[in-house]
């Protein structure tokens, strides 16, 4: 009975806050009403007895909506939202569009003949998913990891202000790059 | 609680998220839009791993590969709108239309 209370009151705030994000003005508001969405649907994770998983989500989201606020700031035209302010092209057609999808989606949940349950849960299912990653799942790990990688050096040759004619000359034949500070060592 | 009322949440999220992409001006409101349909992918994934099949740990795996993308996404996101920002003073979606040319 609680579950069910828990599950219900967890998963209004989420679909209310996630509709909030596009509904408030203030763009500060905007992202912590998607950190409450996220943050509520973490709840409902951890209601599936997924604890690890509830709190890694919490605990990345708050970091990721702390530096969106920064963001969020820097470009949007009315971050105080002090004024009355719509961003929307198109917004009857994407109104269509995701209730259109919503509808076929519920309509094939509601349909579709789902499996039954096969098996329990494991005592520990941090354990069992510690165990998946570093055996079977070996493969996703690796990849996993050297996309981060990659999106750390794709993100930082992106954000550079310097590019590489900027450095080199526009031939790119300069024998030295024209960095404001040296690299290397005994610089 | 059944299976088909978690994965209708997860839909009424994804549904959200994708009036978000398809309707905002603004890129950084876009991603919000992206994050949104992750989200409700999240909710299904848990919904499946625990109501399928709880023995196997795909439903997990699953979730860290979602969660894996949203960081991805919001990192190349925000570096792909410094970049345009400064190259083009472009922070919306209809400025920089010519991009698909």
């Amino acid at each position: 009975m609680v579950t069910v209370a828990l599950f219900w009151l967890f998963a209004v705030g989420a679909l209310v806050s996630g509709f909030l994000v596009f509904w408030l003005d203030s763009m500060a508001r905007v992202t912590f009403a998607l950190l409450a969405s996220f943050v509520f649907v973490a709840a409902e994770v951890i209601l599936l007895g997924l604890a690890y998983l509830g709190v890694v989500i919490v605990l990345m989201m708050v970091m990721e909506m702390v530096i969106m606020v920064v963001f969020m700031i820097m470009y949007m035209m009315n971050p105080a939202g002090l004024m009355p302010m719509a961003m929307y092209h198109n917004k009857t057609g994407a109104m269509a569009l995701s209730v259109g999808t919503f509808v076929a989606l519920a309509a094939g949940i509601v349909l579709v003949d789902w499996p039954q349950r096969t098996g329990a849960p494991p005592p520990d299912p941090t354990f069992a998913l510690g165990q998946a990653l570093m055996g079977p799942h070996m493969l996703t790990m690796m990849t996993l990891g050297v996309a981060l990688f990659a999106t750390i050096v794709a993100t930082v040759v992106l954000a550079t202000h310097r590019g590489r004619y900027d450095r080199l000359g526009d031939d790119l034949r300069a024998t030295r790059a024209d960095d404001p500070v040296g690299g290397g060592i005994g610089r | 609680m059944s299976l088909e009322v978690f994965l209708l949440l997860g839909a009424g999220l994804f549904a959200i998220g994708l009036f978000g992409a398809l309707s905002q001006q603004s890129i950084v409101m876009l991603m919000m839009g992206l994050e949104l349909m992750l989200n409700g992918v999240i909710v299904a994934a848990a919904a499946f791993w625990h109501y399928v099949a709880p023995s196997n740990a795909d439903g997990q795996v699953l979730i860290i590969v979602v969660i894996t993308a949203m960081a991805v996404e919001m990192a190349v996101g925000f570096a792909v709108v410094t970049a345009i920002f400064r190259a083009r003073d472009v922070d919306m979606t209809d400025m920089a239309a010519d991009l698909k040319e």
